[in-house]
């Protein structure tokens, strides 16, 4: 599989894509640790997807380089969102009976991730 | 710090694989298929692995972290999710954008509650 991937990618391409990712995941760890515990809902992780959101929109509308593009959407802001955490997060909640917290959880992600994602297009595109 | 190196290093390894594979299954169809399967992979593993499997096979709670926060965080991804549904939307496949969203979400829920569900097996077994 790693043959026909590396048809597209090349070597200095899967460094840029792996020092974005390494970035984007450490950044996530941090603001997880930091805001995720004891609270009603793991804001780390709304705010990196929220985040993330945003940026990947602005990144789109700009059209940087092919080279840019994998550093900051496939690397970074790939690496920095999550969605498995979420879906987990969203099962732990309903599952321990904060169940109108699950479906908070998913409309303030769902909807407003994508709306920023939207508003970073749009904003630059003009 | 030996921690954030750790996460650091295999957020690296999930963002490649991702990408490799997103490139490995092409933009053949309408429906960002690579992306989709990215997620529903990762979740249901992190579920897997939350129900207690890591545990018992990894006593170094670094290297779960590692595991779970670095490479399926990064592995999987919404800003794609988000980016994808933007450009659905624009290119007038409203509808589309509408199941992809749909299928993200209860897919990732129920293939999340069938990893939990697996993994609970295994270590029950």
């Amino acid at each position: 599989m790693w043959q026909k991937a590396g048809g597209g990618m090349t070597t200095v391409e899967v460094l840029v894509i792996g020092i974005g990712g390494f970035i984007g995941a450490v950044l996530r760890l941090l603001l997880s640790d930091l805001l995720n515990h004891k609270r009603r809902m793991p804001i780390g992780t709304l705010l990196v997807n929220l985040a993330g959101s945003l940026f990947i929109g602005i990144i789109f509308g700009l059209g940087l380089s092919k080279m840019w593009t994998m550093f900051l959407v496939s690397g970074f802001a790939g690496a920095l969102t999550t969605f498995s955490t979420l879906q987990k997060e969203v099962i732990e909640q309903w599952q321990s009976g904060r169940k109108k917290d699950a479906v908070y959880y998913v409309i303030l992600t769902y909807g407003i991730g994508i709306m920023l994602a939207y508003i970073g297009y749009f904003i630059v595109s003009i | 710090m030996r921690k954030v190196m750790l996460v650091g290093i295999a957020g690296m390894f999930g963002a490649i694989l991702r990408t490799a594979i997103g490139q490995w299954m092409g933009e053949g169809s309408h429906f960002p298929i690579a992306t989709f399967t990215v997620n529903m992979l990762a979740t249901w593993l992190l579920c897997f692995f939350a129900a207690g499997v890591l545990q018992k096979i990894i006593h170094n709670q670094q290297i779960i972290d590692a595991v779970t926060v670095g490479f399926l965080g990064a592995f999987s991804t919404f800003s794609a999710l988000s980016m994808e549904t933007v450009l659905l939307v624009e290119s007038g496949r409203i509808v589309l954008a509408i199941l992809y969203v749909g299928f993200s979400l209860v897919g990732g829920i129920m293939i999340g509650l069938f990893g939990f569900y697996c993994g609970r097996k295994l270590v029950a077994a």
